[in-house]
């Protein structure tokens, strides 16, 4: 049974199709990336999965639960850490995450909202009113109130928007340790460095849609491979090489070639074509894809 | 603690938390009026014979602050966080509506008691008062108060600003609860004002909350109680209606 099960979710708001039919498993213990540019989907279908939203049709379960006819068993396995930086001014930290714990209806919960507090480091502000605390600070209790109830499903929309390094640090520290026991992890971001480090598995939406959904190594291996770039002392580029080269604009100035090469083995040809044009190089470098290339080709080319 | 006590213990920890603006406020607002009006009119108007003016506004001025602090809880609670955002937190919890709706609806009615006891405590120096039925006292005051506080819910969920829920206060709950009788007998006023006042639902509630002190009313007060009832019963509905719904709570929701 899947963690997350999310079957043809359709959502329009007026004359915008903000989710237009998105289907996807995620198994339990994953760490799954949901990227994708603003305006794609991705906080409508949080939304939806989280019940502060309700789609025109299809479904959404978590751990067998559908979030509609079966919310309240649903909620109780869902953490969700909103992307707005909100908090209720008239409580302190200890206060917030006891009240919290108690909306899941759990009591004597103060051992785990002290270990949470702990390892976001929170203890010192627990006593603090909300409307005291830094920007980071707060970010911090809101990912406290998403997990005070142990949630087997966290999701985290954007959690690193506008944070420091050391908090950035500190919250992938305790997730990644919550994952590796066993949480799934539902993370959105605009830093696909942050995604390619996390995430085992990657969907990419856009216009409310899929366009891409593999594992991290497969999405950067298949779809965008590595490139070879070549500095040439002296000649040109022999015209057999020229359909691999990547940028069109290098072939009419320079000496500086970029070519699209699928794996290693693409690489001896090259060299041996060069050789026997009589071309010297100058300087040559293999470069691995990363995220960013894989995304940039998927969000230009899925029109 | 359940759900649901969770949720009706912030509450209370919301409006007593700042209790110099939630409680001490209007019962020192009661009093002003109190002393005013009582000042004013004690030697002028005479509303039921042997019942002195100051002695009859006392109830009307508690019944008065118990209705407006009910609405006035639930409803600064849902707009408040609407439009802060953190209403996203009780959201996304397990509550039902039933649990949402009693958690808000009971912590208003508490507000409202704590703030009618206060007023009552202060004025009942100044006039002669009898208990001739401290049961209708209670039940009154219970069912005025879970009214208001479930109009403040509904009131606070179909706001979507503070302007549009102080225009739901301003023309609608302050004039009906003035109009209702706090500080007259609708005996006194013209027929065709009087016919008018039946059809104010509050003042049903005075008039039958008066009644347990005088043991003299206006109307009846089975009437009363008969009519106060139904409106309870449709306005509760009507709330947990919104509350399953979700509407103007969760988005896209009808």
């Amino acid at each position: 049974m899947a963690a997350l099960h999310i079957t043809d979710i359709k959502k329009r708001y007026q004359a915008l199709q903000a989710l237009g039919g998105v289907s996807l498993a995620i198994e339990e213990g994953e760490f799954f990336g949901l990227l994708g540019p603003n305006g794609a989907g991705k906080t409508t279908l949080i939304s939806i999965i989280a019940g502060l939203n309700r789609a025109d049709s299809g479904n959404v379960t978590i751990h067998g639960h559908d979030v509609v006819s079966d919310y309240r068993a649903a909620r109780m396995k869902l953490g969700v850490v909103p992307q707005e930086l909100v908090f209720d001014p008239f409580f302190t930290v200890r206060e917030t995450l006891r009240m919290q714990s108690g909306y899941f209806g759990l009591k004597n919960n103060d051992k785990w909202i002290d270990e949470v507090m702990a390892n976001l480091d929170l203890t010192g502000k627990a006593d603090t009113n909300m409307r005291a605390l830094s920007g980071g600070m707060k970010r911090r209790v809101l990912v406290a109130q998403a997990l005070v109830h142990k949630p087997p499903v966290i999701v985290l929309d954007e959690p690193t928007a506008g944070v420091d390094v050391e908090l950035r640090q500190t919250l992938w520290k305790f997730i990644g340790r919550l994952n590796r026991e066993g949480h799934t992890i539902v993370l959105t971001t605009h830093y696909l460095e942050e995604a390619q480090a996390l995430c085992n598995r990657i969907a990419m939406l856009k216009s409310g849609k899929v366009v891409a959904l593999d594992s991290t190594e497969g999405l950067i291996r298949h779809i965008s491979g590595s490139q070879l770039v070549l500095r040439l002392k002296h000649g040109s580029l022999p015209d057999g090489l020229k359909p691999l080269v990547s940028h069109p604009a290098e072939l009419a100035d320079g000496n500086q070639y970029t070519l699209r090469v699928t794996d290693y083995t693409q690489v001896e040809p090259i060299l041996a074509a060069l050789r026997e044009a009589g071309v010297a190089l100058d300087d040559m470098q293999l470069q691995q894809a990363d995220l960013e290339d894989v995304f940039i080709q998927i969000m230009g080319g899925a029109q | 603690m359940t759900g649901f006590q969770t949720l009706f213990y912030k509450e209370i920890l919301r409006f007593w938390k700042v209790a110099t603006q939630t409680v001490t406020a209007p019962i020192l607002t009661a009093l002003l009026y109190l002393l005013i009006f009582g000042h004013v009119l004690q030697d002028h108007v005479q509303v039921y014979p042997g019942v002195q003016y100051t002695g009859f506004l006392v109830p009307g001025l508690v019944m008065m602050s118990v209705l407006q602090n009910a609405f006035a809880n639930s409803s600064s609670s849902l707009i408040q966080s609407k439009i802060t955002g953190n209403l996203v937190f009780v959201l996304l919890t397990p509550l039902s509506h039933w649990e949402l709706f009693a958690g808000y609806v009971l912590a208003a009615v508490v507000r409202g008691l704590i703030v009618g006891a206060g007023v009552f405590v202060v004025t009942v120096w100044f006039g002669h008062l009898d208990f001739v039925a401290p049961l209708w006292i209670l039940v009154f005051a219970l069912m005025g108060a879970a009214i208001l506080a479930t109009l403040g819910l509904i009131a606070g969920i179909w706001a979507e600003k503070f302007d549009q829920l102080a225009a739901f206060q301003n023309f609608l709950i302050v004039p009906l609860t003035f109009l209702a009788g706090v500080f007259y007998s609708i005996h006194s006023l013209p027929p065709f004002w009087q016919a008018v006042s039946h059809f104010n639902p509050f003042f049903y509630m005075i008039d039958g909350f008066r009644y347990g002190f005088f043991g003299q009313s206006d109307v009846n007060p089975l009437t009363s109680l008969g009519i106060v009832g139904v409106f309870l019963v449709v306005l509760a509905t009507l709330a947990v209606r919104m509350l399953r719904s979700g509407y103007k709570l969760r988005a896209g929701s009808h």
